[in-house]
């Protein structure tokens, strides 16, 4: 064995530069498949027990995903609106615990700027005990004024701090609509809290019901509201109510009864609908795990062609070897080593690749959906792969080492005299 | 019992139109252990092809091959290679160096597929050549007399009973040819290693006390047509 790795080494010595692109793209082979499968695991863990604190989304009657995206996630648009006096009645129920209205509709470049009660600032808890935290200097906005609390990300990439003044624009997206004319002032900047409320402005309700340009039909009819006139609670509308329960219970009693009729939709359990968001985009772990997998086949091949196309070379080699008393097998097993040693190496090396690939998909996850990924969280895939690549090598070694095996001796080693 | 003994060999190769050659037709030969021989063979004799089978590294169509008490023939390949490693030193013509490895790991594959690897004997062997500076230099590094040293060092290292030596002073000026033989002769004294030395050069031929005709031995060369 000592005289097979001998060999082995000295051949990985000479050809350095087909041995570094062999194992680099097996490594990256490797790491695309750990990071397919260790990311795809750890986002399904996030989103599934995601939406902290909250248990259910009441929202306009319509698709329970896209409810829970654009009030969980703040993605996509909003289904539609319902009665304020939906809310008023869920947070009177005294089967729930906290009852927060959102109102969507508007956007400051580009980040979603959700009217809400100071409720959620206040009372909400994010994890046990636990509830938003704002930084210090900040204050929770006042219910009745042109105030609003920045969330982490927002303040970090539009510079926003305490005492910014920032005009909204209409509609959720960037450039979607016209500027509002009504003047805002940051009081708070909330602690990071790596879930999508990090890109969120949050701002009062009411003051989301008098920004100029906004309506109100929640009583049938257009209703424009004006300054100091309290707006009757029946024309008032909401995007969607986020609840929490007192038991679990409540969620099944609500969802029958409300999924039942016709006129809202209440989305329970959140971490189901986050389950069929996730089946939905099922088909795009499966194409990134068939590029991975491809990927492995085509970083396999490199080491069979590369040492396939050494033979010819190394025929003399292997024909000195055998004249100084080698066996076939020794020489096949010489040429087993070297491909499987290419093959740990990059296999090795894609522990770093799939560093490299979770940081950059962490940072773009994170961005886009406010949820934070562990690249030190074990997956069973961080071992799995390297020995899968490191056998597909060893396999892939059986083609050059059968010519290897092959080779004859007396050819190969001087013309005959 | 001799170290060698070869009876009735022959060996064909199969010729341009279509027929065979026959290149080896040797009645019968034998060798001694410790014992030096010389066989004088010009180009076309045979030599290599004779010494190739009485490595294993060739098999002949017919007769048999007795190599310290192993007939060659009826062993299996792995049996062969065994002997090969166990038995036989090869010096050859162009001295088959492995050009990747350095002196000493040459020398340490000669002794690999028989009792392992000794690196401290290694370093002795090269010591005993008179190359033990050179112990990690490339054969590229080397000069011609000193790739010699290496391939001679290399033969012994696994302690065979047979020395074989295709032309070992062929590239070598005359000089250089007479003490690379003269090292070979007393390395192989030492380590009770028989030689059997082909060449068709009168100077070396001149140095063994015990010299051959190839020519006469091979009936096949006789009528001219060996490979």
């Amino acid at each position: 064995m000592k005289t097979i790795i001998m060999i082995a080494k000295k051949s990985l010595a000479r050809h350095k530069l087909s041995t570094s692109v062999t194992a680099g793209s097996l490594a990256l082979a490797c790491g695309l498949v750990i990071g397919v499968f260790s990311i795809q695991e750890q986002s399904y863990q996030a989103f599934t027990t995601g939406a902290p604190g909250f248990d259910a989304v009441l929202g306009a009657r319509g698709s329970q995903l896209q409810l829970v995206m654009n009030s969980v996630l703040h993605l996509d648009t909003s289904p539609g609106n319902i009665p304020y006096t939906a809310y008023t009645e869920m947070r009177d129920d005294p089967r729930v615990k906290l009852a927060v209205p959102y109102a969507v509709g508007d956007n400051y470049r580009g980040y979603r700027v959700v009217g809400t009660t100071p409720e959620l600032l206040t009372e909400f808890e994010l994890s046990d005990g636990v509830g938003y935290q704002i930084m210090p200097g900040g204050r929770v906005f006042d219910d009745l004024k042109m105030e609003a609390v920045v969330g982490s990300q927002v303040a970090r990439k539009t510079g926003l701090r305490v005492g910014s003044h920032l005009h909204f624009e209409h509609g959720v997206e960037e450039e979607m609509g016209h500027d509002h004319e009504d003047e805002y002032i940051v009081v708070g900047i909330l602690e990071p809290t790596n879930t999508p409320a990090d890109k969120v402005i949050w701002c009062p309700l009411e003051g989301m019901y008098r920004l100029d340009g906004h309506v109100l039909r929640g009583g049938g009819e257009v209703y424009i509201a004006k300054p100091d006139e309290e707006i009757p609670d029946e024309v008032k509308e909401v995007s969607a109510v986020m609840l929490a329960f007192k038991s679990p219970q409540a969620g099944f009693q609500f969802s029958q009864q409300i999924n039942g009729g016709k006129d809202m939709t209440l989305a329970w359990p959140i971490a189901r609908a986050m389950a069929q968001l996730f089946d939905k985009i099922g088909w795009a772990h499966k194409v990134l795990s068939l590029v991975a997998y491809l990927v492995c086949v085509v970083g396999a091949a490199s080491i069979l062609a590369s040492l396939y196309n050494a033979m010819n070379e190394r025929r003399r080699e292997f024909a000195i070897l055998r004249a100084l008393g080698a066996r076939r097998s020794t020489v096949f097993g010489a040429i087993l080593t070297e491909s499987t040693a290419i093959a740990a190496l990059g296999g090795l090396m894609g522990l770093l690749v799939y560093g490299l690939v979770f940081t950059i998909a962490a940072q773009v996850i994170r961005a886009e959906a406010g949820i934070v990924l562990d690249i030190w969280q074990l997956h069973s895939s961080m071992w799995l792969a390297p020995l899968g690549v490191t056998l597909l090598g060893a396999l892939a070694g059986i083609v050059p080492a059968m010519k290897a095996y092959r080779t004859d001796v007396a050819t190969h080693l001087v013309a005959h005299s | 019992m001799a170290l060698l003994e070869l009876r009735d060999l022959q060996k064909h190769y199969p010729s341009p139109e279509g027929g065979r050659n026959t290149v080896l037709d040797v009645p019968e030969l034998t060798l001694q252990a410790g014992e030096q021989v010389a066989l004088e063979g010009a180009s076309g004799s045979g030599k290599t092809t004779l010494l190739h089978i009485v490595a294993g590294i060739l098999t002949p169509d017919s007769g048999s091959v007795s190599l310290a008490g192993n007939l060659l023939n009826s062993l299996t390949e792995s049996a062969v290679d065994r002997v090969r490693a166990e038995h036989i030193g090869y010096v050859f013509q162009t001295f088959n160096l492995l050009q990747g490895y350095t002196a000493l790991e040459n020398v340490l594959l000669g002794m690999a597929f028989s009792a392992g690897q000794d690196v401290g004997r290694a370093h002795q062997l090269l010591e005993r050549v008179g190359i033990a500076d050179k112990a990690n230099h490339l054969p590229s590094q080397l000069s011609v007399g000193q790739q010699q040293r290496v391939a001679i060092a290399r033969a012994i290292a696994n302690r065979p009973s047979l020395l074989l030596a295709d032309e070992p002073t062929g590239n070598l000026d005359a000089d250089m040819a007479q003490q690379a033989l003269t090292l070979l002769r007393e390395a192989c004294e030492e380590v009770g290693a028989a030689i059997l030395l082909v060449s068709h050069d009168p100077a070396v031929l001149g140095a063994f006390e015990d010299r051959r005709s190839l020519t006469e031995l091979n009936r096949a060369a006789k009528v001219g047509g060996a490979a």
